[in-house]
């Protein structure tokens, strides 16, 4: 029962947040990545404090043998800086901008504009999708 | 709900208190993921693992879990602040930008959550690249669609 209640609270208090702190309206967004016109400087606030909480979070982390709910951490190890890790970002940047959604706005904008948010998803996991298509066949 | 409509200086449309609430909150339910469950609440990465396209080591379960709760914290909070008038693009650039975030996030190995919100705060060499690559071609690609679409 805690394997599903501490990601559907972590879900949960994160889909509060992205609405609190504007991120489900794409107008924002893009406002944040319109550098050169009318700025909006609200996401630099949202990820300042995001930041910041998960920066203390990693303290404790690292005092932690294991995680409070779970047998052993699972996370990332990698620092190897790849064209893979940069092409895909600088992709997943230009489809940010374009719709001024990023996949947590798009699922927690189901519940806001559900028609547009779910074309956005959907075609959000075809693209997934035809990653994973091109890498089962190289 | 005034404080939270606050303005900077100079940036009519900014809510930085509204902004730094909601951040605090993301960054909370990151840490509940990480200390409760020993994983990185990415979005994209959790995404893939729900809908079976990715490996991982977190239950699929689990997964529906996290993504099921994004909605319902928006929806929470809708209903106590009013909702706003997101202005959403056409199918059209939604569809085209939907592909493209999919298969960015998939080559990049994460998106402004896991990236941008979980290796930032680690100092991750990985992440703080892959973040200022995205918020980069991210400024240029609404700078590109303002100056001629």
């Amino acid at each position: 029962m805690r394997q599903l209640l501490i990601p559907l609270a972590s879900g949960t208090i994160f889909g509060a947040g992205l609405a609190l702190g504007g991120m489900t309206d794409p107008a924002r967004v893009r406002g944040f990545l319109d550098l050169f016109g009318a700025w909006d400087p609200t996401l630099a606030f949202v990820m300042g404090g995001a930041v910041l909480v998960m920066a203390v979070a990693w303290l404790v982390q690292g005092k932690l043998l294991r995680p409070w709910f779970a047998e052993g951490f699972a996370l990332p190890d990698r620092s190897d800086i790849t064209l893979r890790l940069v092409g895909g970002s600088a992709l997943f940047g230009v489809g940010w901008g374009i719709a001024g959604l990023c996949p947590g706005p798009g699922f927690a904008a189901l519940a806001i504009e559900p028609m547009s948010a779910a074309v956005f998803v959907a075609a959000m996991l075809a693209g997934m999708v035809v990653v994973r298509l091109i890498e089962g066949h190289a | 709900m005034s404080l939270l409509a606050i303005s900077l200086p100079g940036f009519p449309d900014s809510t930085p208190v509204a902004g730094l609430a909601g951040g605090v909150l993301i960054g909370l339910a990151a840490a509940l993921m990480l200390l409760g469950s020993g994983r990185i609440a990415g979005v994209s990465g959790i995404a893939a693992r729900a809908f079976g396209i990715g490996a991982g080591s977190m239950p699929r379960l689990g997964a529906w879990a996290f993504l099921i709760g994004l909605p319902l914290g928006a929806l929470i909070v809708m209903s106590m602040t009013g909702a706003a008038e997101p202005s959403f693009a056409g199918p059209v650039p939604l569809i085209i930008a939907g592909l493209i975030v999919g298969i960015g996030t998939r080559l990049g190995g994460g998106c402004t959550s896991g990236h941008g919100v979980c290796g930032m705060s680690r100092l991750s060499q990985r992440s703080l690249v892959a973040t200022a690559t995205f918020i980069a071609t991210g400024i240029a690609t609404v700078a590109i669609m303002n100056a001629w679409l």
